[in-house]
């Protein structure tokens, strides 16, 4: 049974999955991959992912309502994202695609701040030094790059802070992705490679992406690679914290596959439907991430009624106040277009912000103005 | 240090190391940029007086160059980036367009990328395949990135210096063919010039040619040639591709009343093209012929036994300046 890739894994019969905690919610040990936790962090954890996953469906609903413009669900990854989310220390970075609302949640991003881009009134916007949670990032792949420079830079810097990158399966074919490989192997950046494997990228199933188990390619460029049960949160929580601390020892990267499902569609505008078969859809469901740990606090009685109650409260406020938050998010001013552009300015962008305001200005007076857009 | 007759690799070398010196952010990154020196030597002695964290020799994948220089930004870095020729920058160029122009946009100005991205471009060095490219107006095109070409050592010297203090990336263009012209440069003198502004390399009444980088020698030849003919011919080195100091190009061509611009990437969708739409905006009253544009020909560029004939040179440059004047 290989859990760290090594040359020889590629012919591994069955992957093992890391996992702590079953889909019936059995606490199990694993003879590398300890954890202690309190019922205290326990409830913790899960009202995090409640919490988030009533934040994502809202989101979805928003936009069915035609409050947001495209919305990427996490349905099903919570605990991937929560895991590795909690993992991190204040001072780590994360460098996210665009699904990982779990992890800003635990990084203490404010939900809001994520929807402005798929609403449409930015391109995210948000700082990312406030939360050390860089902006999503769309091209597939491109943010694992930035991830190992930045993970260089620590190294020169000589802190002990740390990077996750965050991708998926189909990310994984990308050049950018290897050559992220390839530069934090060969400069043993502090930084954690992790894969939601969520088992499709849009319509593609991992077998396109691959025909070694994604954690193995580890091998290939010098540095370990784990597969994790990517809908167990402790899992996820424990190997997380053993790469990150990997990292801080100046142990170099780790590749965590976190072996998960995407509950739904790619975005709100694609149609699973024509690509997958809904028994994989129900198989998933038993192992669902959000369960298992509900199943665990109430096996040791750790929390009883009045808690699940007491977050399910909560999570329907946090949903109230994203509705109306996402609501009153205000159109950006049309001369915002050309805002920011450069820090230093730039002669053309000035010249046509100047024209577009005496363009607009033309219309001062005239019904028509801002109408029909 | 007093005003030394450099070379042009010298030139930015010195740059690199005056920056270096003023700054423990910058990085100098980019393949064979570390003991060797660089394939030009550029950073020949960097690495021996900054050592490996700060001259850094990269994996050979220029996507992950520039893709990791952005993270060493944010980070709070400053690299300057060299790409070994122009026509390997091509695999850095979603990093570049997608990344690297947009991320301060992206992030309503939170995040600064000062990366100078240094490419050595153009032809006329009897290159193989690849090696000879000019492809300014790809990046000229991108908003969020700066665009510079500097035509002799002085310009190279100050302008990448400039480039490296900037906190907006700069796509540095070396006009490889002028590696080895000399010129007197004083490090511890001032600029001439601010980074994107033009300058009148030689003035003159009847018409302006307008260059930048490789073409602006072959300009001044062309206008020396000219003057032997009578024609006082004034010419422009633009230095900075984006923005474009239009104001000085006005100036110049109200005065002149014609207009030729010179480059050796293709003419069609070039930097002449934009140059000669607004040249036309700006002075149509003033404009006693056309704009006419110098530069290759609409095929990938040749092999080196016959770039000769792709490359403008001082007959097809005085060949426009005729048909110009003769209108």
């Amino acid at each position: 049974m290989t859990v760290e890739s090594t040359a020889g894994a590629a012919t591994a019969a069955v992957p093992e999955l890391v996992q702590l905690l079953t889909p019936e919610g059995e606490r199990v040990e694993h003879p590398r991959f300890s954890l202690e936790t309190t019922p205290e962090e326990l409830r913790s954890i899960y009202r995090d992912l409640v919490l988030v996953r009533r934040f994502d469906g809202e989101a979805t609903a928003l936009q069915r309502q035609g409050e947001l413009g495209l919305w990427a669900s996490l349905l099903g990854q919570e605990a991937a994202q929560v895991g590795s989310g909690r993992a991190q220390r204040p001072g780590d970075w994360a460098f996210p695609t665009y699904r990982e609302h779990g992890v800003a949640w635990c990084k203490g991003v404010d939900p809001l701040n994520l929807l402005g881009m798929f609403r449409g009134v930015n391109h995210g916007g948000w700082d990312p030094y406030e939360k050390n949670f860089q902006l999503y990032t769309i091209v597939i792949g491109s943010q694992t790059l930035h991830a190992t420079g930045y993970a260089m830079g620590i190294t020169k810097d000589g802190t002990d802070d740390a990077v996750v990158a965050y991708f998926g399966d189909g990310a994984s074919s990308q050049g950018d992705v290897n050559e992220a490989f390839t530069f934090a192997s060969v400069y043993n950046a502090p930084v954690v490679f992790f894969c939601q494997n969520n088992q499709w990228a849009i319509s593609e199933p991992t077998e396109r992406q691959t025909r070694v188990p994604l954690y193995q390619r580890a091998a290939g460029f010098g540095f370990p690679g784990v597969r994790v049960d990517g809908n167990d949160v402790l899992a996820c929580l424990a190997v997380t914290r053993w790469a990150l601390e990997r990292a801080r020892n100046g142990e170099g990267p780790t590749l965590i596959e976190a072996f998960t499902y995407r509950m739904g569609a790619h975005t709100t505008s694609d149609d699973p439907t024509r690509y997958r078969i809904a028994d994989e859809l129900e198989e998933w469901k038993l192992k669902d991430p959000i369960e298992r740990v509900k199943a665990y606090l109430v096996r040791e009685e750790w929390a009883d009624q009045e808690f699940f109650d007491a977050v399910d409260a909560e999570s329907e406020q946090l949903a109230r106040r994203v509705r109306e938050g996402v609501r009153n998010m205000p159109d950006p001013d049309p001369t915002s277009i050309f805002e920011n552009v450069y820090a230093e300015g730039h002669a053309l962008v000035d010249e046509e912000r100047a024209q577009y305001v005496e363009y607009a200005a033309s219309f001062d007076g005239s019904e028509e103005v801002g109408e029909g857009r | 240090m007093a005003a030394e007759n450099y070379s042009m690799v010298k030139a930015l070398n010195e740059a690199l190391r005056r920056s270096l010196e003023a700054d423990p952010k910058t990085l100098v990154m980019g393949e064979d940029v570390g003991r060797l020196g660089g394939v030009f030597r550029v950073t020949d002695g960097l690495h021996k007086d900054f050592g490996d964290a700060r001259i850094i020799d990269t994996p050979l994948a220029e996507s992950g160059i520039m893709g990791t220089a952005i993270g060493l930004a944010l980070r709070g870095y400053r690299p300057v980036v060299e790409i070994q020729f122009d026509g390997f920058v091509y695999p850095a160029f979603d990093q570049i367009v997608t990344q690297l122009a947009k991320m301060h946009a992206r992030a309503l100005g939170h995040v600064k990328l000062p990366i100078t991205v240094r490419i050595p471009f153009g032809g006329g060095i009897g290159a193989v395949e690849h090696h000879s490219e000019s492809h300014e107006a790809y990046f000229a095109h991108t908003a969020g990135l700066k665009v510079v070409s500097p035509s002799n050592p002085v310009d190279a010297h100050w302008m990448l210096r400039q480039a490296i203090a900037s906190d907006d990336p700069v796509i540095f263009l070396e006009p490889k063919r002028r590696y080895w012209d000399k010129g007197v440069v004083d490090p511890l003198g001032e600029a001439p010039a601010a980074l994107h502004a033009a300058r009148v390399a030689r003035p003159g009444r009847d018409l302006t040619l307008i260059a930048y980088g490789p073409m602006v020698k072959v300009c001044l030849e062309a206008a020396e040639a000219a003057a032997e003919d009578g024609h006082q011919i004034e010419v422009v080195d633009l230095r900075s591709l984006s923005p474009v100091d239009f104001d000085t190009l006005e100036a110049s061509v109200k005065r002149t009343g014609r207009a030729v611009v010179v480059h050796e990437a293709p003419v069609f969708m070039g930097m002449g093209s934009e140059l000669a739409a607004r040249i036309t905006e700006r002075c149509f009253y003033s404009l006693e012929a056309p704009v006419l544009r110098v530069g290759g020909y609409f095929a990938p560029y040749p092999p080196s036994r016959v770039e000769e004939t792709y490359l403008p040179d001082l007959d097809r440059v005085l060949d426009a300046v005729d048909r110009a004047l003769a209108f």
